[in-house]
């Protein structure tokens, strides 16, 4: 055995020395091919709002962008993390080193998001954040690789928040997601709660994919709040609104505020039940011509309307591509000096702009769920309430802790 | 004969990163040693327990917590989670072999519960997000085990590989060499006949809970590498998924054959990776192939393999 030993370590020593060091990147395309992967929840609570309508906005992105840019072929790639961080990590690593992929997008939940995120930065490559909401990623988290994109905690919590304190909401009970997302969530909306003038009486954390939610309705019931936020999203949040609704929580005079909700959410609950509900959404499919024209084109497709996740994969993926075609190669670094100088304008982001910390800031909505009576079509699900303009829905450049951000 | 067989799986293993993915290269050594430490357990004293993730997941918090947030060298990190598996272990196991057969894999199950428990709610593991951005660190304070080398074009993380299939070997050879000393024996004659080997004069818990002691704080070193490889700890470590695989593994690959595990290991994580886009359908698929082998080859297959060569391996 001594021997053996003696011989393993001889062998590693000469292995060791005849492999040179990782070379450098190049101009152009690197390795032939723009691979960009969608990694995502494919297969859980959040697959309706991102799930593989996220990689059909990418691969529409890609055949209108033309299949090729600087005359390489573009690759689409899927993935399900399963909202498991160490799967989306052990994911993202393979891709990373073995398939050469360039850009990651989609990252629902943000537990897998922070994540891939990270490694992203360790990597060299870009991370482009269309579902996932926590402010971490573009405070302690960013890195110089790291693009969010579509909306964040901050927004959410700012404008539903602010909109149910100024309608009289003033006592607040949390039901709150147990992982970073929730906590981000709870946390930013107390902040503008508290500034409103309203109180927070207490929370309840509840497993991510919940299907009981009883025990946890009774707390917030017995709170005695008016309001009931919903720090959670997904099959999360229509679960704990039916359950509220067979609690009979409503008709006792407390009100649930869903923080973040998607269309596909109120497509599952029905409108009878969501009516009259106000949340915050990045996107809405029928806010105006170029938005119908693609949610048309979409649903095509997909059989169901595009998320503002689904939508923004899309304009994330379009802009990626027409900023490698403007820097004339896929280095990381020059794609994301590109876009961060670039103005990003289509129809899903009006006025936007992505910030030295990774922030893509952009027009934000309050939403209103509309009555029965007042939907025309299957899909005519909401009415804009009110437009939040990206410099007021966003944290402001100067709050930020990224590192990246000069003070 | 055997030497040869030892020698050939060791070049195999050297020159594995430069064929396969080597991060799935060691996935597979810490998964082999983990599923290798409970054999010690299953297959050499014939005890069942139900939750061997909680040595193998507690131990990657805590190494993972060493390094990351007290700035230990990594060979220190991993000391630390197995001595933390092994101490785990034997709190675990003075408490299970009390008790025979079900019992003991309830109270094993139980106990691992509560560590999942702490893993969710302690300030440091993160809950549900895990404990992220594990670094690497400088092995002994000098070698970097970020390094990376060019491999057919691919970065290759050389210095780590080689760190982790150290401590496979490391471990691996101790697990072979209790099953060979006479304690190991003491250890089969406590599996094959209880009273019997009580009656020659052993203290029959005492061995038990030695190996229960040596097994979980094996499986700690798997988990410890695990979390250096993936540069994170998760509760999917700690979970009684995890406890569950590793009966798998073992069953699969031929309990109480020493090379078992092994096998068991990579076809179970392999066949994870491979069908990892059919979805939901892997726990299907992996179900159907123990029920086949638990039909058709109930010795796993190094075990059938053993018998058909008239060999024990």
């Amino acid at each position: 055995m001594k021997n053996l030993f003696s011989n393993v370590a001889l062998s590693v020593a000469v292995l060791a020395m005849t492999s040179g060091m990782a070379g450098a990147a190049s101009k152009g395309v690197s390795d032939g091919v723009v691979k960009i992967g969608v990694l995502t929840d494919m297969s859980g609570v959040y697959s309706t709002l991102g799930g593989k309508g996220t990689q059909v906005g990418v691969e529409m992105a890609v055949k209108d962008f033309g299949g090729k840019v600087l005359g390489k072929p573009i690759q689409v790639i899927g993935a399900d993390h399963q909202n498991k961080a160490d799967i989306a990590s052990a994911k993202a690593r393979e891709w990373f080193d073995n398939e050469k992929v360039d850009m990651i997008t989609g990252l629902l939940n943000s537990g897998c998001a922070l994540a891939v995120q990270k490694l992203g930065g360790e990597k060299k490559r870009i991370t482009m954040n269309t579902g996932a909401a926590s402010t971490e990623l573009t405070n302690k988290a960013c890195t110089p690789y790291s693009i969010h994109y579509v909306y964040d905690t901050y927004a959410l919590g700012k404008v539903t928040g602010q909109a149910v304190v100024q309608n009289g909401g003033k006592s607040w009970f949390f039901l709150t997601a147990d992982y970073a997302f929730g906590h981000s969530l709870e946390e930013n909306t107390t902040k503008f709660v508290k500034a409103g003038g309203g109180k927070i009486l207490g929370s309840v954390r509840h497993p991510l994919s919940t299907a009981d939610f009883s025990s946890y309705l009774l707390q917030a019931q017995s709170s005695g709040a008016q309001i009931i936020g919903l720090a959670n999203a997904g099959g999360d949040t229509t679960n704990a609104i039916k359950q509220a609704r067979e609690f009979g929580i409503d008709k006792k005079g407390q009100t649930l505020v869903g923080l973040l909700i998607f269309d596909t959410d109120i497509k599952s609950l029905g409108l009878s039940v969501a009516q009259g509900m106000q949340f915050t959404s990045g996107f809405y499919w029928d806010r105006d011509k170029a938005t119908r024209d693609f949610a048309k084109r979409y649903y095509a497709i997909h059989k169901a309307m595009p998320t503002m996740d689904q939508a923004g994969a899309y304009s994330a993926t379009m802009n990626y591509l027409k900023a490698i075609k403007a820097a004339g190669t896929d280095d990381p670094d020059a794609v994301m000096a590109k876009l961060k100088s670039m103005d990003i304008s289509d129809f899903f982001a009006v006025n936007g702009k992505i910030r030295a910390d990774g922030r893509m800031v952009h027009d934000m909505y309050l939403m209103e769920v509309k009555k029965p009576s007042e939907s025309k079509g299957e899909w005519d699900l909401l009415k804009i309430v009110k437009t939040v303009p990206a410099a007021d829905a966003f944290m402001p450049l100067s709050e930020s802790t990224c590192s990246m951000v000069k003070k | 004969m055997n030497k040869k067989i030892w020698i050939a799986l060791i070049l195999l293993g050297l020159l594995a990163p430069f064929v396969v993915y080597p991060v799935f290269m060691m996935k597979l050594l810490c998964f082999a040693l983990f599923a290798s430490a409970f054999n010690l357990l299953l297959g050499y004293t014939g005890l069942l327990s139900f939750g061997h993730a909680a040595f193998f997941g507690g131990a990657s918090y805590i190494t993972g917590h060493l390094v990351k947030n007290s700035g230990l060298t990594p060979e220190l990190g991993v000391l630390g989670g197995t001595l933390f598996a092994g101490l785990l272990g034997y709190l675990v196991g003075s408490l299970a072999i009390r008790r025979q057969g079900i019992y003991f894999a309830m109270v094993t199950l139980a106990l691992a519960q509560i560590v999942y428990f702490v893993a969710l709610k302690a300030p440091f593991t993160g809950g549900e997000d895990g404990l992220q951005g594990i670094p690497r660190g400088d092995l002994f304070g000098f070698i970097d085990l970020n390094q990376v080398y060019s491999v057919g074009g691919n970065p290759v993380a050389l210095n780590l590989y080689y760190f982790v299939f150290v401590l496979f070997c490391l471990g691996f050879w101790i697990i072979h060499r209790t099953i060979h000393s006479p304690f190991g024996q003491v250890l089969k004659a406590i599996r094959e006949n209880e009273p019997r080997a009580v009656s020659l004069g052993y203290k029959v818990e005492r061995f038990k809970l030695m190996a229960f002691v040596l097994s979980a704080a094996l499986s700690g070193m798997a988990g410890s590498m695990k979390s250096l490889v993936f540069q994170l700890a998760s509760l999917t470590d700690v979970s009684w998924h995890t406890s569950g695989e590793v009966v798998l593994m073992t069953l699969l690959g031929g309990v109480g054959t020493v090379l078992g595990p092994l096998v068991g290991a990579f076809t179970v994580v392999t066949l994870q990776s491979e069908l990892s886009s059919v979805g939901s359908w892997i726990t299907v698929i992996i179900g159907v192939t123990f029920v086949i082998c638990v039909l058709l080859f109930r010795r796993g297959v190094v075990g059938e393999l053993g018998r058909l060569l008239k060999k024990s391996l």
